[in-house]
């Protein structure tokens, strides 16, 4: 077994008993994106010097006894957190050479653990895509079909996990950007519930519904990460002063007596039949460990989409107004006054899709549609929240597929962006009731791509969907199965 | 049709874009296609529904009004594409 291919709580205790030393896991990790990243592209910068001075840091550190589960682990970040003199683009030619001044919160939280950054990681350009597409700096292949989309936004931190170039990675969900790479790549997704994680220093794609969150081999690793990440931050006041429990408390293989629903809105005609049989499985497995399931109605599920797509286009378009090119970022040669600036600095700096919804968001919020389009979402918003809460009166978790699909191939989508809309179709809701939801590894479709299940649990019930997600992946294999990259 | 070429090329100046007359086209085509789609939710009776700004209840967050350090003046202008002293540069504003 290669250092490269361990989980997190597996290379800690080879660390921690100094079977292995920080050094030899980065330098394995960088290796292995040196013979797979010309396939796969999950990177947009590595950081292969920083990265070997920080493991000697941590095997220092380690020498001393003063270790945290994190010391010491080679991670990637979606290049979508700032870094402090290390360039985040955010995938767009917008942010091409900037070099942020601070670092995000997550990652200053990582560093402080000891955890060793190994680079900056590929996604759609500001979060906008479900395909890992629409990045400036090209679209990253699916480690386990390199003609497949890995998902998207997030598609760089799943696909650096599956294609074992980092132990784990952190991404962002605002649609499903972290559920959905996750479940197309066969790794472990869990959105937290909104609050529950800084947002200071991601960059801003939609305020009210962006959330940080770890992708990675297993649930174990999951709460690991979650541990280490959460909690209230003075720099985001939307962060919630809660204590932060100890998740790997949660990683409990018994769920007898659970009770896991299944909203009959996500299992309707035209769902894939391989996911249908994934599905399937997953019931019959918690079953058989003595789960009580349950049917339930989320009688809105059939408008979140739009409601999404106005309310996260209508922040976006709020949003990426600071992109001018007056203080960061590109600016347009030769413009000859400041508003010509402003145009053409936006029109060369964003990409198709980014202007698509900056365009949809202006109009909604635009005088005589705001309350035709933008107060109408947040209306419906209310009435999805409610979907979930009520349901949450009654049971534990939810069950339900994390995507209509298995991954696409590269290409099949990109002239239609309703229908590529449409794929975050099951994973959406969450980010409007803005509650928790987790990606787990449940099946493999007849091609071979990985298929994922999606647990979502009440607002701020991340130890339930960990509990529940733990079972499911003792009782199974699934997330034990590895790319032949 | 849900929005007109000229719509389009309006809400462009509002977003300050500078879209090409294929951009506009295309754009003018997607975004009807996905404002039809959305009204859908004029489906729904929602006079009586309060609208949800974000999920979590919080009240506003205050602070103790006092100084602190700030990243200071060179490290905000070290990025800037333009720069003269301790400003940034940008095309004359007034003619």
């Amino acid at each position: 077994m290669e250092l490269y291919e361990l989980t997190i709580h597996e290379l800690h205790e080879l660390l921690k008993s100094r079977k292995a030393s920080a050094v030899e896991a980065v330098k394995g990790c960088l290796d292995r994106i040196k013979t797979t990243d010309a396939k796969v592209n999950s990177f947009i910068t590595i950081t292969a010097e920083e990265a070997l001075k920080s493991a000697e840091d941590a095997d220092r550190r380690i020498a001393t006894g003063d270790l945290h589960a994190l010391t010491g682990i080679p991670l990637a970040l979606k290049d979508i957190f700032v870094t402090r003199g290390i360039r985040t683009t955010c995938a767009s030619k917008m942010l091409a050479d900037y070099i942020p001044p601070y670092d995000s919160t997550s990652w200053l939280k990582l560093k402080e653990c000891g955890a060793v950054m190994l680079g900056k990681l590929n996604q759609d350009e500001f979060a906008m895509g479900s395909s890992c597409e629409n990045s400036a700096f090209g679209p990253t292949k699916n480690p386990w079909n390199l003609e497949c989309i890995p998902g998207g936004s997030s598609g760089g931190s799943a696909a650096a996990v599956a294609a074992q170039q980092a132990t784990a990675t952190l991404g962002t969900d605002t649609g499903g950007s972290i559920r959905q790479p996750a479940s197309h790549c066969g790794c472990v997704g869990l959105k937290p519930t909104y609050g529950r994680v800084s947002r200071y220093g991601v960059i801003a794609y939609a305020s009210s519904l962006d959330q940080v969150g770890p992708l990675t081999r297993d649930v174990t690793d999951a709460a690991i990460m979650l541990g280490a990440i959460a909690g209230h931050d003075p720099l985001d006041s939307t962060s919630v002063e809660m204590p932060v429990p100890d998740y790997t408390k949660a990683l409990l293989p018994d769920v007898k007596g659970m009770k896991i629903a299944l909203p009959k809105e996500y299992f309707i005609e035209g769902l894939d039949p391989d996911v249908q049989k994934v599905m399937e499985n997953a019931i019959e497995t918690y079953r058989r460990l003595g789960a009580e399931i349950v049917e339930i109605t989320l009688p809105h599920t059939d408008y979140a989409v739009a409601c999404y797509y106005l309310i996260a286009t209508a922040e976006a378009s709020s949003n990426l107004a600071r992109y001018e090119g007056v203080r960061f970022g590109h600016r347009a040669a030769e413009a000859k006054n400041l508003l010509e600036m402003f145009m053409k600095t936006r029109s060369e700096g964003f990409g198709p899709e980014v202007k698509r919804r900056i365009m949809l968001g202006t109009y909604a919020l635009s005088s005589g549609y705001y309350d035709a389009y933008y107060l109408k979402a947040q209306k419906v918003r209310t009435l999805i929240m409610q979907d979930f809460l009520q349901a949450f009166e009654n049971v534990d978790v939810i069950l339900t597929p994390v995507a209509p699909t298995p991954a696409f191939r590269i290409g099949e989508k990109v002239n239609d962006p309703l229908q590529m809309y449409l794929s975050d179709i099951f994973t959406i809701p969450v980010n409007l009731a803005g509650t928790c939801g987790i990606s787990v590894p449940a099946g493999m479709s007849r091609d071979g791509l990985p298929i994922g299940l999606q647990l979502v649990g009440r607002p701020f019930g991340e130890e339930a969907i960990i509990h529940a997600a733990y079972a499911f992946e003792q009782a199974t294999e699934w997330c034990k199965q590895k790319t032949k990259l | 049709m849900k929005i007109s070429r000229e719509d389009v090329e309006k809400v462009a100046v509002l977003a300050r874009l500078e879209l090409s007359s294929d951009e506009i086209s295309a754009l003018t085509g997607q975004m009807d296609a996905i404002l039809s789609y959305v009204d859908k939710l004029n489906e729904l009776e929602t006079d009586h529904i309060v609208p949800t700004a974000h999920a979590v209840p919080l009240e506003n967050a205050f602070r103790v009004d006092e100084i602190r350090p700030s990243i200071g003046a060179e490290n905000a202008l070290f990025s800037a594409p333009d720069r003269v002293n301790d400003f940034f540069r940008v095309p004359k504003v007034i003619e």
